[in-house]
């Protein structure tokens, strides 16, 4: 089993919403000061699901990361939870992509990898909530996708997927390669190991600049984007919240059925 | 080259009846085709779907496709990528709206890079560059943080659109349109998936969707026991039960009942949430909400930005005392 993971270090999305700001000078989010970045969550749990099936059946991960100036600490995390290799697609050109240039620039590197039964992503990216590279690399790639996995499992060629839907879950099999989108229902990654961090800190990364995977600079990045973003603003939130008060907890909940009554929400 | 025109949106059905989304979506390909004096058209694809094409009229739709086919029964990523293919190539499109579903989420970037176009998913605003007459889409980034307007100049210009976030028209059956049926032209050969089984894991009761009031917990609850009482007090007040998304992964209650950004966007007239944070991502699915009642015991949890009336403290003193003062005020009459 070779499997691919692509994973992307964005802003911590558990800083506190108060710590979130944009420069209006270059119409980008400010880094929030004492949160470092960290791989955005849904493809930790996308690594999580690669690990489970290596567990399994075997086999080999790889990781992907696209990006410039890319923290060792953080994009090595999936090596100290028990992936094998790392690959960073790491150069000015790449970044400040959409969906489209990002997904172009990852599927060449897969390309260059070659051998792969299984590609994984996760569902969305907690920066920009785009939700299309996976599908993008499968296209490009002509690859089956199934999209919001909770659950992945390989039995021979093939491999079953539970597909998260609104109502519950549906079961899905696709022949390999194909690419799989995870979804945090999947559940919680696992902790890094003693023997994952002593390897981690070992692993140098395999640096892949844009003429390495063959493709051309306005293709990818910036440069290679099919949207423009015009605008990016914070919304203005909601009213003044009333707090009801009481002698003591207890007396507090009373009041606040009182008022809820009395103001005819109950 | 093509010319592209006209809106164009993708049909859901539910139980043989236009899904809520697909209204909302031609509420807002009516106003965009409105916009820019163009056509609106429905593409319905399924297997014996025909019967929906009447309804997406009075709903707005000018035209109605319907690709007819069996191996359009479930969902499933080829088959109807190609049939979203087959459709936009024979009818170019200016613009090409799906749901933020499970369907959406899944074909509307596929079928882009498909199409060599582009798609902005889950937007909350949709309007028409009066100057350029492109597609203005705005949707929420950075897990709701902030929101971000974008646009394209590929075609056609794709966007899928969050539930709720557009209102449907009041249906009209007097409404006039066409209904064309094209081949939908699938091989069987050429669908690399299988759905082998559907599991529906729904709660007894009232709908998290449909209901008018929610009591949702977060990760203070604590565990499973603590969403017992809280689906006391939702029986009590014919509500239903939500959470937040560390309740879910954890196991406490099962996925369905997520609100947020990556679960579900509710808008009841109530909704009380009880030791939950607040996370944009956890608003996001809740910001619809008619009134929202904060219960924290942290004073400075971003909840209380979001409510109309809060109470500081303990859920499990809160909780317990708030549903006994609405028994006794009800007992009063």
């Amino acid at each position: 089993m070779n499997m691919i993971v692509c994973v992307k270090q964005v802003p911590d999305p558990e800083a506190p919403p108060g710590s979130f700001k944009i420069d209006p000078v270059t119409n980008n989010m400010m880094p929030p000061t004492g949160f470092p970045p960290v791989i955005s969550p849904f493809d930790e749990q996308a690594v999580e699901a690669a690990l489970r099936i290596k567990d399994i059946n075997s086999g080999k991960i790889t990781i992907i990361s696209l990006g410039f100036n890319l923290l060792r600490d953080v994009v090595k995390k999936p090596i100290s939870m028990g992936a094998d290799e790392l690959i960073l697609l790491e150069d000015p050109a790449f970044v400040d992509g959409d969906s489209w240039s990002t997904a172009s620039a990852l599927a060449a590197a897969i390309r260059k990898i070659g051998q792969y039964d299984l590609i994984f992503c996760g569902r969305q990216a907690a920066d920009w909530d785009s939700g299309q590279v996976g599908s993008g690399i499968a296209e490009i790639l002509g690859l089956p996708q199934v999209t919001l996995a909770k659950k992945v499992e390989v039995t021979g060629n093939k491999v079953k997927v539970e597909k998260v839907t609104a109502d519950g879950y549906e079961m899905v099999a696709a022949a390999m390669p194909a690419l799989i989108t995870v979804s945090n229902e999947l559940g919680e990654p696992r902790y890094a190991t003693i023997k994952g961090i002593m390897s981690a800190k070992a692993k140098e990364p395999i640096v892949w600049k844009p003429a390495d995977i063959g493709v051309d600079v306005s293709k990818i990045g910036a440069a290679g984007r099919r949207t423009r973003m015009l605008k990016l603003f914070q919304p203005v939130h909601g009213g003044k919240c009333e707090i009801i008060t009481g002698r003591n907890e207890e007396d507090a909940g009373a009041n606040l059925a009182k008022k809820l009554v009395e103001v005819k929400l109950l | 080259m093509a010319t592209y025109q006209g809106v164009m949106i993708f049909a859901e059905a539910i139980d043989g009846k236009l899904a809520p989304i697909t209204r909302e979506l031609l509420g807002i390909g009516r106003k965009l085709s409105n916009d820019l004096s163009e056509e609106l058209s429905a593409l319905v694809a399924g297997n014996d779907v025909g019967n929906i094409a009447a309804e997406a009229i009075s709903f707005g739709a000018d035209k109605v496709y319907i690709l007819d086919d069996p191996l359009l029964q479930d969902y499933r990523t080829d088959p109807y990528m190609a049939v979203v293919e087959r459709v936009v190539k024979q009818t170019n499109p200016r613009i090409l709206l799906m749901g933020q579903t499970i369907i959406g989420r899944d074909l509307a970037p596929r079928a882009a890079f498909r199409l060599g176009t582009a798609v902005t998913l889950d937007c909350i605003a949709l309007e028409i560059d009066t100057d350029t007459k492109q597609l203005l889409q705005t949707k929420p980034v950075y897990g709701g943080n902030a929101c971000a307007v974008f646009t394209m100049e590929t075609y056609p210009q794709m966007a899928t659109v969050r539930a709720k976030a557009m209102t449907a028209l009041r249906p009209d059956s007097s409404r006039s349109g066409e209904i064309i049926q094209i081949e939908a032209g699938l091989d069987s050969a050429d669908i690399r998936t299988n759905v082998l089984q559907k599991v529906v894991q729904e709660m007894e009761g009232i709908k998290l969707e449909d209901a008018a009031i929610i009591i949702a917990g977060g990760r203070g609850i604590g565990g499973p026991e603590g969403f017992k009482q809280l689906e006391e007090l939702a029986k009590l007040l014919k509500g239903a039960v939500g959470a937040s998304r560390p309740p879910c992964d954890n196991g406490w209650v099962p996925d369905t009942l997520q609100v947020g950004l990556t679960g579900k966007i509710v808008s009841p007239d109530l909704y009380i949430a009880v030791a939950l944070s607040g996370t944009s991502q956890h608003i996001a699915g809740c910001a619809g909400a008619k009134n929202l009642i904060a219960m924290n015991r942290d004073p400075e949890a971003n909840i209380f930005k979001e409510a109309r009336f809060g109470v500081v403290g303990d859920w499990k003193k809160v909780i317990p005392a708030f549903e006994a003062k609405i028994k006794e005020l009800r007992e009063m009459g």
